[in-house]
């Protein structure tokens, strides 16, 4: 069966240079960085390299860069610290923020902090004018997203961004899903923290990075070692690292046409939903969007038997974060559009790749065609 | 060429997997699903055929086999259809068969729903039992493993369940599936057998783990004897079931049993003479025939039972009243009675009382 994977918004498949890349590292440069031997030398000539790497695609300076374990822990430490940077006890953020933000407030509201999350319009976008208000009476830390995993919408992070810098307030933001899909450039931003995750654009999973903007004193998130500026202590995991550090080389050289290529193909798929099946819906903005992503509305069906039958021809598609899918329970993402349970377990998402192609894109079609004709006589419970 | 889609309920267990196994290599589409009947992090949650980890064995023997594998979330529904309407009965003094009700609601009613939204025309399942197919007919047969025959717990589909049924092992003996798993180095082999506590809390039993799930007070009320004296207050309705002798919870110096459970005013009755339990019929309701009702069959009234010789008086309402040859031990109502002519499973209800309790 031809498989078709139209869900890069969960993962990508690492690109052929960074499976050899990490093969080479396990092979030669297998070295502790920390050592001052020449194997620990070079490895740590491989681990310099990766960090500029993936700063150079940020816009960051290599030292502004500390590697963890993904996106999830990288929320996780700019949220825990960066919130004791300043003084304050309010963290200001949105509805729009994946669990490993919208979690991590939780247990931050637990110990005593108090969490101001912002709507959202119909759209998925964030208003900057309804941050005005919060600012105003002090806050820890403003975490927004960059770009949302369910729906691929942008929110407007430099706007805000610069509103919290005027009242001298910290910025972070998950930048997972955006981070190889859009220019992301921290100075632009004006963002004191970001996150990133290398298995969201072909490099491995287990290593992300967190963007700490140089003269923010964040305390440890590990205590050991000399490693990561002792912000992390723990030997590297250098072999992810080194493949993070050419997925964001390729990540660099590849944007334009990486862009170029899925905004086509999305668009087609788009188009061909919108117009050839009855019922549907489009979810986010349209415009404001990653290139890749696509989340619609299939009015009157359960979009997990969707994915089932898409599943069954090959296809693999989502209903928004992996993440959420342990439960049933509709994204809360589509429900703070204003959307009904309804209509959010109606949604599915589809997010390309580099590798999809036009005849993936028409297969796709006609199997959505004839799944939707095959449950379409039943409705929602 | 595929013989078309099937869905394998595969619980983890050895039954089942077999089952996925004959599937596929008899050609036809397979797709694993497992039905996630409780949370992982459920306290009550024990090592069995529900657990997280008959999820994972489900998937790698999937895995193994090359076909799909998906996990079923329906913990509300099941704790709706099956778990709640458990509770009820214990609180009217019946004894449910929660098995009866899950294969109904969520095996095959879940399930085959959910069969139809991906295409697939029929459900295979590990019951031991046959199904017998003529034309469109479709006849439910019990096991050829007499010892193993899980048609009982079949007695409630209706004629459109079973006619969508594949029971790839009801020709098979345990110890020929357990070899067959072997044979194709299934890692659910040596699985030991999942029994039917998908349901209670280790050491808890039953009854008293659906009480606290539901955080429900227990029925209070007496031990009486078969002549109404009062001999001391018991533990709770819900503890008690018909035939019961152990862990009564009083001590009459003779061994007793449970003989009758009052709902009206939460009385246990006990008796110390034997027959006292033995009933000569039952009245059942909730019928349901897969061919004429005979006017003569077997009845099995619970699932370890060999089945009695009974004359059937059919009342109005899907209601009857049965006449066993020979007396019989312990009729317990809330249990399921199934009909057989033969080999064949031709009906099913529920049992309501017991009838000619020998006094």
């Amino acid at each position: 069966m031809q498989r078709i994977y139209l869900d890069h918004n969960a993962t990508t498949r690492p690109h052929p240079a960074v499976v050899e890349a990490m093969r080479g590292c396990l092979e030669d440069t297998w070295g502790n960085p920390s050592s001052q031997h020449g194997p620990g030398q070079d490895a740590k000539r491989a681990l310099d390299l990766a960090r500029s790497r993936v700063a150079a695609l940020i816009g960051a300076e290599p030292e502004e860069i500390i590697f963890t374990s993904g996106g999830t822990e990288a929320d996780n430490h700019a949220l825990r610290l960066g919130a004791t940077v300043q003084g304050g006890r309010r963290i200001l953020t949105s509805v729009l923020e994946h669990a490993a933000v919208r979690d991590t407030c939780s247990a931050l509201t637990a110990q005593g902090f108090e969490t101001v999350v912002l709507p959202v319009g119909s759209e998925g976008l964030l208003d900057p004018a309804l941050l005005e208000g919060a600012l105003k009476e002090g806050a820890a830390l403003l975490s927004i997203m960059r770009a949302n995993n369910d729906l691929g919408t942008l929110q407007p992070v430099k706007a805000m961004a610069a509103m919290a810098r005027f009242h001298g307030i910290p910025v972070h933001t998950d930048a997972v899903q955006a981070v190889g899909k859009i220019a992301v450039e921290v100075r632009d931003l004006g963002v004191d923290l970001l996150s990133l995750s290398a298995h969201k654009l072909y490099g491995p999973k287990g290593v992300g990075a967190l963007f700490v903007r140089r003269g923010l004193h964040l305390g440890p998130f590990l205590t050991g070692g000399p490693q990561e500026r002792r912000l992390r202590a723990g030997t590297e995991n250098l072999p992810g690292i080194v493949g993070f550090g050419v997925a964001c080389e390729l990540a660099q050289s590849r944007l334009a046409a990486r862009s170029l290529q899925t905004r086509h193909l999305r668009d087609r798929l788009e188009r061909g939903i919108l117009e050839g099946i009855p019922g549907t819906r489009l979810n986010g903005h349209p415009e404001m969007r990653v290139p890749n992503t696509l989340n619609i509305s299939f009015e009157g069906l359960v979009a997990e038997d969707l994915l089932l039958n898409l599943d069954l021809a090959g296809i693999a598609v989502s209903l928004g974060a992996a993440c959420q899918s342990e439960s049933r329970k509709p994204s809360p993402v589509l429900l703070a559009l204003g959307r009904s349970e309804a209509e959010a377990s109606s949604s599915l998402r589809f997010s390309l790749g580099e590798a999809n192609t036009e005849d993936e894109i028409t297969r796709t079609l006609e199997v959505l065609k004839t799944s939707v004709a095959r449950l379409r006589p039943r409705r929602l419970p | 060429m595929s013989k078309g889609r099937v869905v394998i309920a595969m619980s983890g267990g050895v039954d089942s997997s077999v089952v996925a196994a004959l599937m596929v290599q008899a050609g036809w589409e397979a797709v694993g699903v497992t039905l996630q009947l409780r949370s992982c992090d459920d306290r009550m949650a024990s090592r069995s055929c529900c657990s997280a980890d008959g999820i994972t064995q489900a998937r790698a023997v999937a895995g193994a086999l090359g076909i799909p594998h998906y996990v079923l979330d329906c913990r509300e529904t099941f704790l709706d259809r099956v778990m709640r309407p458990a509770w009820a009965e214990y609180a009217r003094g019946r004894t449910p068969s929660p098995c009866l009700h899950c294969n109904r609601e969520m095996k095959f009613g879940y399930l085959g729903d959910y069969a139809e939204r991906i295409g697939a025309e029929r459900i295979a399942t590990g019951h031991y039992a046959r199904i017998e197919r003529e034309g469109d007919e479709a006849r439910l047969l019990r096991g050829v493993d007499r010892a193993k025959d899980q048609s009982y717990f079949l007695s409630t589909l209706s004629p459109e369940q079973i006619a969508r049924l594949e029971l790839p092992l009801g020709a098979l003996t345990k110890a020929e599936v357990r070899a067959l798993a072997r044979e194709r180095g299934l890692v659910t082999a040596e699985r030991h057998e999942s029994q039917d506590i998908c349901l209670a809390v280790e050491g808890l039993g039953f009854p008293e783990s659906l009480r606290q799930r539901f955080e429900q007070e227990a029925r209070p009320g007496d031990f009486i004897d078969p002549k109404g004296r009062v001999l001391g207050p018991h533990a709770g309705l819900h503890r008690y079931t018909i035939g019961q002798r152990r862990g009564l919870g009083i001590a009459l110096g003779t061994r007793a049993h449970v003989v009758g459970l009052r709902a009206e005013d939460g009385a246990v009755i006990l008796s110390t003479d034997d027959q006292d339990l033995r009933s000569t019929g039952l009245r059942a309701s909730g019928l349901h025939w897969y061919s004429t009702p005979p006017e003569r069959c077997e009845a099995q009234i619970r699932s370890r039972h060999g089945g009695v010789p009974a004359r059937v008086e059919l009342q109005e309402g899907g209601t009857a009243t049965l006449r066993f040859d020979t007396p019989q031990r312990a009729v317990t109502p809330g249990q399921a009675v199934a009909f057989y002519e033969g080999e064949r499973l031709v009906g099913g209800g529920w049992i309501d009382a017991a009838v000619g309790i020998a006094q």
